[in-house]
């Protein structure tokens, strides 16, 4: 343990420099650069507010709020998982040759999605000033929110970064799947429906709508369920312990696929 | 005898060559339902023993596929033992075909604070030693331009530079030395000669006895996987020759 530590500790540097590189070249080659991470998440809530808002005919100001609190968090999920199933195998030139911790590599990919997620977040303050949704006191219960779909990303990118070293289609796999874990999560529908059906399994035992009910009810102004977060709390650390120790059990077996 | 550097103890390494690569989750369930996932097991090393001494320039030669390059990165901690212990005194930069950490996207500038990291120094020592590196590598202006405009030639530059720089105690090159231009070439001889002066202890894989005679005191000869012979370089290159004959 404290040999892990102290290589930790030595190889901080690196893992600054590769969340550094992350972010860099992410938007290097584009115009608008890191002002992206600010337009997609809105330009994405603007089309679904139009689909399932407008078309829909819902007449709810603060619709596009309700969307974008989940839309930013779902987001991040995806984005930082799908990258990490490539973390390994898109390293293997280095791998192959320099000895690094290898858990630095999904580590930092899900770092620096999230360095760039808490900037988006800029876009949900604007909105809900400018649609009236004001912050409350209840506001203090997002840094919740915000912890626990770091630690659901980081221990579900270490489950996946280790399969995707030795299954190649699990990239297309997850994809499926998290457009399965989307539509459970009452990101562009209310789920009240939902939860009085007997379907309401989908939602309460889905740890990503938990956390965005979290963060949700801290934007309106609610309490949170408490429920749901010891729900995701447990969810997110089990996962963390599996990730943990799936990757540290098959790591030295990666060198030999990749 | 001297204080040890490296000391590798009974090292076997044994890879599953898989008969055909499988890759995907729906032909592996199909193998295994089937039960025909087999492999062909390939010691690359067999108990392979030795103790390098510090500030010895041991080169490692070989015909091709001998072990040499899987020696070295079991050494530099790239592979693990499947039997045996490797104990190495002293920090260590490879320069495994150089270049492999370098991102392509990113400016040599950029790559050398990178690089640096991955071997593991922290930023304000690159930063103190970044004048060095630039001067050395000599590539002037292209230190601002992303690397996938380098030659080769300017990868392997920018690589021996960084790894060379930071003063490792234990240095080891794959091979790395024939790369660059006969003036970049000599260059680099002479900076490990100076460092051998220092007392790092130098890993060598050449296929060049010219070259491995220029630089080494020792060395050894390694075929199918096997260490046969380990000595002073004066009576190891006699031998190497009569088996290249």
């Amino acid at each position: 343990m404290k040999k892990s530590l102290e290589n930790f500790w030595k190889y901080r540097n690196l893992l600054k420099e590769l969340v550094k590189k992350g972010i860099k070249l992410k938007y290097r080659r584009s115009y608008l650069g890191i002002v992206w991470s600010l337009l997609e998440p809105l330009l994405q809530t603007l089309v679904l507010t139009i689909v399932f808002g407008t078309l829909y005919g819902r007449e709810d100001k603060t619709f596009p709020v309700y969307i974008l609190t989940a839309r930013l968090l779902y987001g991040f999920f995806s984005t930082s998982t799908r990258s990490a199933v490539k973390s390994i195998r898109s390293n293997s030139g280095l791998i192959k040759k320099v000895y690094v911790p290898k858990y630095l590599y999904p580590l930092s990919v899900v770092l620096y999605d999230y360095v760039i997620f808490l900037i988006s977040l800029v876009v949900l303050f604007f909105t809900s000033m400018i649609l009236g949704v004001h912050p409350t006191i209840y506001l203090l219960q997002a840094p919740i929110a915000l912890l626990l779909i770091f630690m659901l990303s980081y221990g579900v990118s270490m489950i996946m970064a280790t399969i995707g070293v030795f299954f190649r289609d699990m990239e297309y796999l997850w994809s499926v799947a998290l457009m399965l874990v989307m539509y459970t999560c009452a990101i562009f529908y209310y789920p009240e429906k939902l939860l009085e059906s007997k379907w309401a399994f989908l939602l309460k035992y889905n740890p990503l709508y938990c956390i965005i009910d979290i963060f949700r009810s801290s934007v309106f102004g609610r309490l949170i369920n408490m429920d749901y977060l010891i729900y995701a709390s447990a969810f997110s650390i089990i996962t963390i312990l599996i990730g943990c120790v799936y990757f540290k059990k098959e790591q030295d077996k990666f060198i030999l696929n990749i | 005898m001297g204080k040890p550097a490296i000391v590798v103890d009974n090292v076997s390494i044994k890879f599953n060559l898989s008969k055909e690569k499988i890759e995907s989750l729906k032909e592996y369930i199909i193998k295994m339902i089937k039960h025909q996932i087999q492999y062909k097991e390939f010691w690359a090393l067999t108990d392979v023993s030795f103790t390098i001494e510090k500030g010895d320039r041991v080169g490692i030669l070989g015909l091709n596929g001998a072990g040499k390059s899987t020696l070295l990165k079991i050494i530099s901690g790239v592979f693990k033992p499947t039997t045996g212990t490797v104990k190495r005194y002293g920090n260590i930069a490879p320069l495994l075909e150089l270049g492999a950490g370098f991102a392509s996207e990113y400016t040599g500038k950029e790559n050398i604070f990178l690089y640096g990291a991955i071997l593991g120094y922290s930023k304000a020592f690159i930063k103190e030693k970044y004048d060095e590196i630039a001067e050395f590598s000599e590539l002037g202006e292209f230190l601002d331009v992303p690397l996938s405009s380098y030659s080769s030639g300017m990868k392997a530059r920018l690589g021996f530079s960084i790894a060379t720089v930071v003063s490792p105690e234990i240095l080891i090159l794959d091979e790395v030395l024939s790369v660059g231009d006969a003036k970049f070439k000599k260059k680099s001889e002479n900076k490990i000669k100076s460092m051998m002066t220092d007392g790092v202890t130098v890993l060598l894989v050449s296929h060049s006895l010219k070259q491995v005679k220029n630089i080494c005191n020792k060395a050894m000869i390694l075929d199918k996987g096997k260490l046969i012979a380990y000595g002073d370089i004066d009576d190891i290159a006699p031998q190497y020759e009569k088996m290249t004959e």
